[in-house]
């Protein structure tokens, strides 16, 4: 069996800008995303961390195919996703779930949560009647609800209640692979480790593959086995998670991980934060070249005009990439450049 | 480590410190308390009690709604007469006593009224969902469709198909409901169009649903707040075209009462018998204002701004 | 170090169709001139309240207790003068500034306006004045820039826009609520290092109000802990992280990645925070505590000294259990 569960291949999304009276014709595009390659083995995390912009959202849902691709192939389980029509596409859906980021928006408020929790098992046809409430109220206990709150509507529950009924309705039909958007960004800071820990559990108990996007670089960290740092549309750095965190060779990933915020004073004292200049470039025009090149504190006329590949860099074990050309060098101290 | 951190999660979750009540549950409560709606459900309850009764009440008066009182119901000089013992409302020009055909002129009223309603929020729901779910292709048909329905005449059309058809219950029914879908549907597209795009809609799809389901699963339960409150408040509109077609002779036409019809008799009558006019015209004006009131009421009920009541 | 800003008992209820909400039940802390102030606490705690309060933006409230500023109490200034002291005195950054700033008038005209309302100078001289605030707030080409609608100022630019506002009048204190929460984490750092500049160059007091314990550690002098509308905690920065004392404040430590230590395990609060209306009895933790004691239940712990400097706790654990277990068990004596 292939140790790889899921293989995007030069994936692009383009949302076009249209404009006209009657007829409207295109102008441009938003270059949501660019051209992803990734790999996910079969029991790992995947983090992939980027601000707003970068494309992570929209690369979620490329993955899980609700949108569909402007271009690049989606291959899971070795088959190749990527055109498969709505119909054939309904089987597929039992293996790659999603979790999404509001508790919030993401149940339906005038549904009560045992139909929600038990909508996997009527779309599939897998369960009816009394042996369908009989397993979601065993998946409200998996995921820490009380199961006699079945009948109960989500405005009767807190936010990470409603997060676990949101993971309660992902795991429903035992899927391979989970795509977690930005599961914990919206909860208080207390609950957020109960819902982490949550899934950490449930993927040892259950074989799961996670896909763990957020903006959370602590959260991405603490979780993740690899990560993949994502600026407009493409992915700068993927590494192993302590590899990345521990020497960040992208400007970018660098300047990242020094804008987190830490909660230990005197790493915060000692610390020397990268800040960049200017905002975000608009992913409808994004630069020529480097799409960083406009904010790095290194950049040269080479990254002006060459895009870089995301490549294995000098010293750099196999399984590290970076899509720079002068990738940061251990010791070097970007803050002063 | 996993297993022991998920115990002690659910013994505390358990603990909910306020008992939770469903949203339909808080929209009742809230309701209950509004004094308003509760007068102005009480004053439905009746007229419909009084509609269904209409016979036995008719036994109890005395009179039917068609029978002339040759005797007491009419002066010498062949004018309707004002009220008295006999005639609680007064008889009209021919002697017939009007509170017995207010009272049945209230069932034409409500079964037209609420059955054009019903019949027109069905239709409307069923396009407009359609029209602001199944995409842009599917949208644009139906929604020019309905714009088209909207800028048709009323009235040419009404007399027209009455005339084709003949006048009856079943055709003013028909003809106020083809006349108020559109806008219900309308409505409706344009909720639908914006809960399409909420992450629980995105969730679904993610799962594997197909359309339908997700039609009739998850947007039309979210639609049902703004319908009942529609609904409500299309009541009493389609009671007042009933009564317009009536009125016109396109409706229900003499000698069956009709509020509408009862109006347009009395026109000519008005100066020398104001009971003629007036009771029909504040049956009418009382029950578009019950269902007026009582729509204000659900609509407040179902989506109030959160109170922060001072002492 | 004088005072600026001294609460006491601060009270905040809403009477609602539900009950009785106690917002905010008996919050005191102080202020100093120049320094900054980081409030601690997750939603229903309380910390947005007490501030607003203290500024009389809430309404329907039945508000008591005191707070003076400059020798005045806040909360029983009559409306005129407290919107005198608002902007000019004491000034707001707010969480989104795309709600805070008009978005049908010109970012320098919204800027000038303020500056006439409390100042009586020339059109000409508030316009200069807001263009040398858009500068100093690091807003590239601001003559220009001035004169642009917020909807065409990206996040990061229009909180600085709101920084720049706050800071035209000269405040003394500025509350700053959960500014940098929804921006990105670069945008965050850079407006973080604008605000501690600022602070140091203007020597304005700051409350910094936020749910991230990164941003405290950052920028903050003296951390308060709020929980259940109560102060649970206060100490100074350094005493907070490395050697806090109330269970409330060890949890949320020992839950956030980045604190516990790199790969340590994330130990959470179990449960969720109480509602408002029908709060826990005694101490307000206890049924998430992991150190609950018999007396927790029935007697709500007052705020009390446990040691060093200006460190208070609400919690009868003795002084000695401060510091965070590093082993995963109670701390022992």
């Amino acid at each position: 069996m292939d140790d790889v569960l899921l293989r995007l291949s030069g994936v692009v999304k383009h949302f076009p800008i249209r404009q006209g009276i009657l007829l409207k014709h295109r102008i441009g595009s938003v270059q949501a995303v660019d051209g992803v390659s990734l790999e996910v083995r079969r029991g790992e995390t995947l983090g992939i961390v980027g601000e707003t912009g970068c494309g992570k959202s929209t690369l979620a849902r490329c993955i899980t195919r609700l949108h569909t691709l402007t271009a690049g192939t989606v291959t899971f389980d070795g088959e190749d996703i990527s055109t498969l029509s709505r119909r054939r596409l309904r089987p597929v859906r039992r293996e790659i779930q999603m979790i999404f980021q509001d508790p919030y928006g993401s149940l339906n408020p005038r549904r009560r949560v045992g139909s929600i929790i038990g909508d996997p098992f009527a779309i599939h046809g897998l369960a009816d009647g009394l042996e369908r409430k009989r397993k979601v109220q065993e998946l409200m206990e998996l995921v820490g609800l009380n199961p006699e709150h079945y009948n109960r509507f989500p405005a009767e529950f807190s936010g990470g209640q409603r997060q676990r009924i949101g993971v309660a309705r992902a795991l429903a039909v035992r899927p391979k692979l989970i795509v977690c958007d930005e599961p914990v960004s919206a909860l208080d800071v207390s609950i957020q480790a109960q819902i982490i820990n949550l899934l950490e559990g449930l993927q040892a108990d259950f074989g799961l593959t996670y896909v763990f996007i957020a903006h959370d670089l602590s959260v991405v960290e603490h979780v993740s086995d690899r990560v993949a740092v994502m600026y407009l549309g493409k992915v700068v750095e993927l590494a192993e998670a302590d590899q990345l965190y521990g020497g960040p060779r992208h400007p970018y990933a660098a300047a990242l991980l020094s804008a987190a915020s830490v909660p230990d004073p005197d790493l915060a004292d000692r610390r020397e934060r990268i800040i960049l200049t200017g905002d975000v470039p608009s992913p409808v025009d994004p630069p020529a070249g480097c799409r960083f090149h406009p904010r790095c504190p290194k950049a040269r006329d080479r990254c002006r005009i060459e895009e870089p590949g995301l490549v294995a860099r000098d010293g750099d074990p196999a399984a590290h990439l970076t899509a720079c050309h002068f990738p940061v060098e251990a010791g070097e101290n970007l803050a002063r450049a | 480590m996993s297993t022991t951190d998920r115990r002690p999660a659910l013994a505390v979750d358990t603990v909910a410190p306020v008992e939770g009540r469903s949203p339909w549950r808080l929209a009742w409560d809230r309701l209950r308390r509004d004094r308003v709606a509760v007068a102005c459900a009480a004053f439905i309850v009746l007229l419909v009690l009084v509609a269904i009764l209409a016979d036995p009440i008719s036994k109890l008066i005395g009179y039917g709604p068609t029978q002339q009182d040759r005797t007491g119901g009419i002066t010498p000089d062949g004018l309707p007469t004002p009220p008295s013992l006999h005639h609680l409302l007064g008889t009209d020009n021919l002697g017939r006593d009007i509170l017995v055909r207010i009272v049945y002129g209230s069932r034409v009223s409500l079964a037209v009224g609420v059955g054009a309603a019903v019949a027109a929020v069905v239709i409307g729901v069923v396009v407009g969902l359609c029209a602001g779910y199944l995409g842009p292709a599917v949208d644009s048909v139906l929604a020019r469709l309905m714009d088209v329905v909207l800028s048709f005449p009323f009235l040419l059309f009404a007399i027209a198909l009455v005339t084709v058809a003949g006048p009856s219950e079943l055709i003013e029914i028909a003809v106020i409901a083809f006349f108020s879908w559109a806008a219900v549907g309308r409505i409706v597209r344009g909720q639908t169009l914006a809960i399409r795009e909420k992450e629980y809609v995105e969730a679904a799809r993610s799962l594997g649903a197909g359309d339908l389901r997700i039609m009739f699963v998850d947007v039309l339960p979210n639609l049902v707040a703004p319908v009942i409150v529609y609904t409500t408040l299309l009541i009493p509109v389609s009671i007042v075209f009933e009564a317009t077609l009536s009125y016109l002779g396109v409706g229900i036409i003499p000698p069956t009462p009709s509020w509408g019809n009862m109006i347009s008799d009395a026109q000519g009558f008005y100066q020398v018998a104001w009971w003629f006019l007036v009771f029909p015209g504040v049956a009418l004006v009382l029950t578009t204002l019950a269902f007026n009131l009582l729509g204000d009421s659900v609509r407040d009920a179902l989506d109030p701004r959160t109170e922060i009541r001072g002492r | 170090m004088a005072t600026l800003l001294s609460v006491r008992d601060l009270r905040v209820t809403f009477p609602t169709a539900d009950g009785l909400v106690l917002a905010v039940r008996g919050v005191s802390f102080d202020v100093e001139a120049g320094r900054t102030l980081g409030i601690v606490g997750e939603s229903g705690s309380g910390k947005t309240v007490c501030t607003q309060t203290l500024l009389g933006l809430t309404r329907g409230a039945e508000v008591s207790g005191e707070a003076l500023f400059e020798g005045r109490d806040l909360l029983t200034m009559r409306p005129e003068q407290l919107r005198a002291v608002r902007g000019a005195r004491i000034s707001t950054i707010f969480q989104d500034p795309l709600s805070s700033l008009h978005p049908l008038y010109r970012v320098g005209w919204q800027i000038v306006e303020m500056i006439r309302a409390h100042r009586d100078i020339t059109r000409k001289a508030a316009r200069r004045r807001a263009i040398e605030l858009l500068s100093m707030v690091g807003i590239p080409r601001a003559e220009t820039r001035i004169d642009d609608y917020p909807h065409q100022f990206s996040g990061g630019m229009r909180q600085r826009a709101m920084i720049a506002m706050a800071l035209a009048l000269d405040p003394k204190l500025i509350i700053a609520d959960e500014p940098t929460t929804a921006l990105d984490a670069t945008v965050q750092a850079q407006i973080l290092d604008l605000l501690g500049r600022l602070r140091d160059e203007l020597g304005t007091a700051l409350i910094m109000i936020t749910h991230d314990l990164g941003v405290v550690a950052d920028i903050a002098d003296e951390v308060l802990v709020m929980y259940a509308g109560k102060v649970v905690e206060t100490a100074d920065r350094r005493t907070a992280y490395y050697e806090p004392h109330h269970p409330y404040t060890k949890g949320l430590l020992e839950s956030i990645p980045g604190a516990a230590g790199r790969h340590g395990a994330l130990r959470p609060i179990p449960g969720q925070p109480p509602s408002l209306i029908a709060l826990p009895s005694g101490c307000a933790f206890h049924p998430r505590c992991r150190y609950v004691m018999a007396e927790c239940v029935t007697d709500e712990p007052p705020l009390h000294d446990i040691g060093s400097p200006a460190h208070r706790s609400a919690c009868w654990l003795p002084a000695y259990q401060a510091g965070l277990d590093r082993t995963g068990g109670v701390r022992s004596g």
